[in-house]
């Protein structure tokens, strides 16, 4: 039995998943993704399970494509992980299982995507389908906004650009909420807390402790399930406080950043995947 | 600790002992992050530059 982690960009969580599995008495391979070059359906992956924690996730997705198609088994699944990479299909995925979320549309050109717009209301939210770390979020608080940022994007965006994803803005409490998920367990959660509207850690966000209620538990569940098809998996799900409607689920991440999570969690998120990924195969550690 | 020297500035950057390959380390004279390519010999490079799709 060979395990692998896939990466390019060795970060703190890179470091602490090999760790995590040389403490269970594991060996690992560290697999380069750039360095990977296979034909499809054929040969031997070069290992048995391969997390994948590519920090591209274009790159991610097609080795876990490749993977598969030879074989291996992949932490997160292709399905799993194409799902989650694109918000469109997220947002299908989880209204598919009638999962509560922000009122979005997904419109494909920049007429529809002002009409979609004006129909969801001043302040709306813009977001890239592809896209992560809180990069090239807008807020759109009224319509000289909106024409202005859609222009831009029609102008100087990539293909990635030319489907348009508006979504309600919540009126959060100064803070979100990303859950953990492993298996289908709800492991630990936190509150990201910031000034700015957007509280994504790597933007800022403060982190701290958010129990495990619950709801959060079964929303959480729920969503992991609806992204994989119901096989969970290692995910990471971030939650909005409507003042009205309680959570509602936002973004289902499949390469999760964990290093601000764990000392406030108490929860040793690196052991917890570990053990998944072994007991996935299996492997009594 | 191991030491190396910046591809960008020249200056010399320390090493933790348990560095990796594909490790980010960053110069305190300049600022650029430096990927560890290889361990043996210690070799660094510029790290790429952050894309659109990067990270969670």
């Amino acid at each position: 039995m060979r395990i692998g982690i896939l990466c390019s960009r060795v970060r703190v969580e890179e470091k602490l998943l090999f760790e995590a599995f040389a403490r269970l008495g594991v060996p690992v391979e560290q697999v380069d993704d750039r360095a990977l070059a296979m034909r499809a359906g054929e040969g031997t992956p070069p290992v048995d399970l391969m997390l994948v924690r590519s920090i591209s996730t274009v790159t991610g997705l097609a080795a876990a494509l490749l993977l598969e198609s030879a074989g291996a088994r992949v932490i997160n699944s292709y399905a799993t992980a194409s799902t989650c990479a694109d918000k469109a299909r997220t947002t299908v995925a989880l209204a598919a299982a009638g999962i509560p979320q922000p009122v979005t549309e997904i419109a494909l050109g920049p007429q529809a995507a002002l009409d979609a717009i004006e129909r969801i209301g001043y302040p709306a939210v813009l977001k890239p389908a592809l896209g992560s770390w809180g990069r090239l979020l807008a807020r759109v608080n009224d319509r000289d906004a909106a024409e202005a940022i859609l222009e831009h994007k029609e102008t100087l965006g990539g293909p990635h650009h030319q489907v348009f994803y508006v979504q309600e803005y919540i009126s959060k409490p100064g803070r979100d909420i990303r859950a953990f998920v492993v298996g289908t367990e709800t492991i630990c959660a936190i509150y990201r807390s910031a000034d700015h509207w957007i509280t994504n850690t790597a933007r800022g966000g403060r982190a701290s402790n958010c129990p495990v209620t619950p709801e959060i538990d079964a929303l959480c569940r729920q969503a992991a399930l609806a992204v994989s098809g119901g096989a969970g998996g290692v995910l990471a799900i971030d939650l909005l406080e409507d003042p009205a409607r309680g959570l509602l689920v936002c973004e289902v991440n499949h390469t999760m950043e964990f290093r601000n999570s764990i000392d406030t969690t108490g929860v040793n998120i690196p052991e917890r995947i570990a053990r998944y990924a072994l007991a996935e195969m299996s492997v009594v550690a | 600790m191991n030491q190396v020297e910046c591809v960008e500035c020249g200056t010399t950057v320390s090493v933790p002992d348990n560095v990796m390959r594909g490790e980010i380390l960053v110069c305190q004279d300049c600022g650029t992050e430096l990927e560890v390519i290889e361990l043996d010999p210690l070799t660094v490079d510029l790290a790429p530059l952050e894309m659109e799709d990067w990270g969670e």
